[in-house]
């Protein structure tokens, strides 16, 4: 059985100054900004990955990109580590944080700052969630595309920090495609600018380096993000069929084809009833794999595309093919997929894997998967992404019986072994976070790392930006 | 997600409860983003998913309640939108409740906190008493912005106001139904502090069912609901008046023929259909608080039973505030803005439907700064509909939203009433 995920020991010259840190904290943040008391910080311990738990110093939680500064200085200055968390929606532990860090709340930077319809643009605070920009413009007809399932509550620095997928992203791209410019605060205070409303800036492009560095290199206060406009009509179609394995070779065909829908979702018979019991969106709950493909465009578009797409799912037996038949129904089949992982709550507790596969191996991983997992008697339900290769096996456990729980994290880093060894990665949406960081030599020679690292280094020299996260503790730089 | 209770602890029924619902929560933060004071802080000890995760550190570790811990709870609005939004099921309204009574028996409020809670638990529940109190009010008036400067006083200054500048025309009680029941028998929960502020609400529903050739019947004996005390954790005081309610009405129910029991303050019939699980653990009541609770309707789920029949076109347009006690506590979202159209009014939803509008009971007298600011929110909301009027199901909204806007507010079922037969509520003037 696999260890526990480490964390770094605490620094000894942080908790014996905890009085005098929060002392000056406090006078950084007026207004109730800083929390402190031991009570009140058990709620910040973990985030949506709670097999880990840790508690943290302090939690701040600034108005102001000043406020961030100011923090972030202070902490600079006296050697504390800062963990950053948005809505503390993470899958993989990118917000649990630690007993000598102070973790920076971006919860109260909420505002829509400015809407620019004429140049597709919408500038951000960081801690606004990502279905609010879409509400925002929505009655003008735009949309922010990047949709994470949890898009109800997450929030865009937290998406831009996880480089966060979703649904709609086989499409649209993830968030680095949708991003175009930010406002950081380096670990010293400094406030730097980064891209801006236009398509490419001047320079290197560091913003596409800044994505995805799961709060390490900087804390991104606002974000300018690219607005589409939404498609004429859209149109989700549930395709059943009787095996996952025919789901799978027929999502392959799909893309094979050249054919782009906007996205080709995937639930096995678990998920499938877990979704349903929730939603009640009406999917066929007779079938073994379902596919949830949303055409979009002119009425004709759509014909056009669903018509070449059941051409191929009828080569791979598919067993019902049935479109939505009004707005609500539609936001129902969507209301049951992007809640799945919740729902999962109802019979379980859950760890969610991230891989990503080329898509001629579904088949295999999704088969593998079941064996790992029913070879240490648990439980899956997958839910996932499918035209984008993205798999979410939701390994089920009972979190009370630790024998099971370690069970589960076992199974969980095999199956991301499997998907490394059929040429896919770790993660697609998710991040690194604690869980998955000490599978990055599987991905990653040492060389790769050593280069990410030296990037890191040039941005938060003492290592003091989320420090526990994304690389294996043994074979760091020293500080 | 993972809890960590002895097995001594979980032979308590009330812990073994909150047990299996903290069990459910997968910690997923969806919560947060529905929470009115999550949206309004901004800090996840106001979420929901901070108030579970304060809860089960206090129940796991048997702390009494601590200043902390109380602060948090308190600005819970208990208006659930959480459960709405919950994937999981976490049944958040029993956990809440469990909480509040384990505050109320561990923890001692600050002096003016107890007096406060204890005069509202005193008056509001009593028609009788709350009218001289409200009489009292529009006298005591000018002393609101002198009270407001006091933090420990602020309350006071909400009550004040709060309370209607006119005296309500106090109405006859709804006539005893004692003719034949043509379409069937109800009782109708007459309620404490809606007749004071509003009795115009239950004579239109009167009005309208006696119309329909309903039978009304009035138990001697019924009071309040025990709602009010019920979410100040005061639950001794919630169960003796569910109890009082439940005996006048099984007698009611044992004479045989009653269709339902009606309810048109939203927030009081969230409380009557969880009677059943409230008296769960008596024995003596358990069944009869069952029964009750299956037969409790909001006046909307009734009226739409009734087959109302369509009317033309009407030249009004209706902004439908939907209580959190209908729509997040009774699950009651589309109905009663069916039976508006269906009655001919144009009917328009705000943006924000799913956020509370600060009322929450005694919320907007115990947390007046919260309260104002999600009130001025949802009026804003309200107002960008372009309204006519502004139609609600519970009374606390209607003098919440009341006292923020100038736009005419009325209870959903005046208008219905209006609409078949009765008189124009004279809230609209002309």
């Amino acid at each position: 059985m696999s260890q526990p995920i480490a964390f770094l020991p605490p620094r000894a010259a942080v908790l014996s100054q905890r009085a005098r840190i929060i002392a000056d904290l406090a006078a950084l943040l007026p207004d109730g900004g800083l929390v402190h008391e031991a009570r009140e910080l058990v709620p910040f311990e973990t985030d949506a990955y709670v097999a880990y738990r840790q508690l943290p110093l302090a939690v701040a939680l600034p108005r102001t990109t000043q406020e961030v500064s100011a923090v972030l200085a202070y902490c600079n200055r006296h050697g504390i580590p800062v963990v950053p968390r948005g809505a503390g929606t993470s899958l993989c532990g990118g917000a649990i944080p630690q007993p000598d860090a102070v973790v920076l709340g971006l919860s109260r930077m909420s505002a829509i700052l400015d809407v620019d319809l004429d140049n597709r643009v919408a500038r951000v605070q960081a801690g606004v969630t990502n279905l609010s920009i879409s509400e925002t413009v929505g009655p003008e007809g735009f949309f922010y595309a990047p949709d994470p399932s949890s898009q109800l509550a997450c929030t865009i620095g937290g998406n831009i920090g996880m480089n966060s997928g979703g649904a709609h992203c086989l499409k649209y791209g993830v968030t680095t495609n949708n991003l175009l410019g930010v406002t950081m605060v380096l670990m010293d205070g400094t406030v730097i600018t980064l891209g801006g409303a236009h398509l490419d800036a001047a320079g290197y492009d560091l913003l596409g380096l800044v994505c995805g560095s799961e709060g390490q290199l900087g804390i991104v206060t606002e974000a300018t993000v690219r607005i589409l406009a939404k498609a004429e009509g859209a149109r989700p179609v549930l395709f059943g069929f009787a095996t996952s394995q025919e789901a799978g070779a027929c999502v392959a065909e799909i893309i094979g084809a050249g054919i782009i829908p906007v996205a080709i979702e995937f639930m096995d018979r678990q998920a499938i009833e877990i979704c349903e019991a929730f939603a009640k969106a009406g999917y066929p709950l007779h079938v073994g794999a379902l596919l949830i493909i949303e055409v979009e465009g002119s009425e004709a578009e759509m014909e056009a595309m669903l018509a070449a797409i059941v051409t191929i799912a009828r080569r791979h037996s598919v067993m019902t093919v049935r479109e939505s038949q009004s707005a609500t129904e539609a936001a129902l089949i969507w209301k049951g997929r992007k809640s799945a992982f919740g729902a999962t709550g109802r019979i379980a507790d859950y760890i969610c894997m991230d891989g990503t596969v080329p898509l001629g191996k579904l088949s295999h991983v999704l088969q593998r998967t079941e064996e790992i997992c029913t070879g240490l008697g648990l439980r899956v339900a997958n839910v996932f992404h499918a035209g984008d290769g993205n798999m979410h096996p939701l390994i089920l456990f009972d979190a009370n019986d630790p024998a099971e729980a370690a069970k589960a994290e076992d199974a969980g880093n095999e199956i991301l072994k499997v998907c490394v060894e059929a040429g896919g990665c770790l993660t697609g949406e998710h991040g690194v976070g604690i869980e998955k960081r000490d599978l990055m030599r599987f991905q990653f020679s040492d060389a790769d790392l050593a280069q990410q690292m030296a990037v890191r280094y040039a941005f938060d020299a003492d290592w003091l930006l989320n420090p526990s996260k994304v690389f294996p503790l043994e074979g760091r730089p020293a500080a | 997600m993972q809890t960590s209770f002895t097995p001594e602890q979980l032979a308590d029924p009330h812990v073994a409860e909150s047990e299996k619902i903290l069990r459910r929560c997968v910690h997923c933060g969806f919560c947060t983003a529905t929470c009115p004071t999550y949206v309004t802080l901004g800090n996840e000890l106001d979420s929901p998913r901070g108030r579970i995760y304060l809860i089960k550190d206090m129940l796991e570790n048997d702390r009494p309640a601590d200043r902390e811990v109380v602060t948090h709870i308190d600005r819970c609005l208990s208006c659930l939108a959480c459960t709405t939004t919950c994937p999981s099921g976490v049944d958040y309204m029993h956990l809440i409740d469990h909480a509040r009574v384990h505050i109320e028996q561990t923890y001692q409020r600050p002096l003016g906190d107890r007096m406060i809670r204890g005069l509202l638990a005193a008056v509001l529940p009593y028609p009788a008493r709350f009218r001289a109190a409200l009489a009292l009010a529009r006298v005591a008036r000018p002393l609101a912005p002198l009270l407001r400067r006091v933090k420990p006083l602020a309350p006071l200054a909400a009550m004040l106001d709060l309370a209607p500048r006119r005296a309500a025309k106090r109405r006859p009680a709804p006539a005893s139904g004692d003719h034949p029941a043509a379409h069937g028998r109800v009782i109708l929960l007459e309620g404490c502090a809606q007749p004071a502020l509003d009795p115009g609400i239950n004579a239109a529903t009167v009005r309208l069912l006696t119309r329909r050739g309903v039978a009304i019947a009035t138990p001697k004996g019924e009071g309040c609901c025990g709602a009010l005390v019920h979410h100040m954790g005061r639950e001794p005081q919630a169960l003796d008046f569910a109890r009082r309610n439940i005996d006048a009405w099984t007698r009611e129910i044992e004479a045989g023929g009653l269709d339902a029991i009606l309810i048109t303050a939203s927030g009081c019939g969230t409380t009557i259909k969880d009677y059943g699980h409230m008296l769960r653990l008596d024995p003596l009541y358990a069944a009869k608080a069952a029964r009750v609770s299956a037969l409790a309707r909001d006046i909307t789920e009734y009226l739409s039973t009734l087959d109302l029949e369509p009317l033309p076109k009407r030249d009004l347009v209706v902004a439908y505030h939907s209580a959190c006690s209908l729509q997040h506590g009774q699950k009651i979202t589309a109905l009663p803005k069916l039976l508006l159209k269906t009655a001919g009014f144009t009917v328009r939803d705000p943006a924000e439907g799913h956020l509370c509008c600060g009322s929450a009971g005694t919320y907007n007298i115990l947390q007046p700064e919260i309260s104002a600011t999600l009130k001025r929110r949802k009026v804003k909301n309200l107002e960008a509909t372009k309204p006519d009027v502004i139609a609600a199901g519970n009374i606390g909204c209607l003098t919440q939203i009341g006292s923020g806007t100038a736009i005419p507010i009325v209870h959903t079922v005046e208008l219905l009433d209006w609409a078949y037969g009765g008189p124009r509520p004279s809230k609209l003037g002309g």
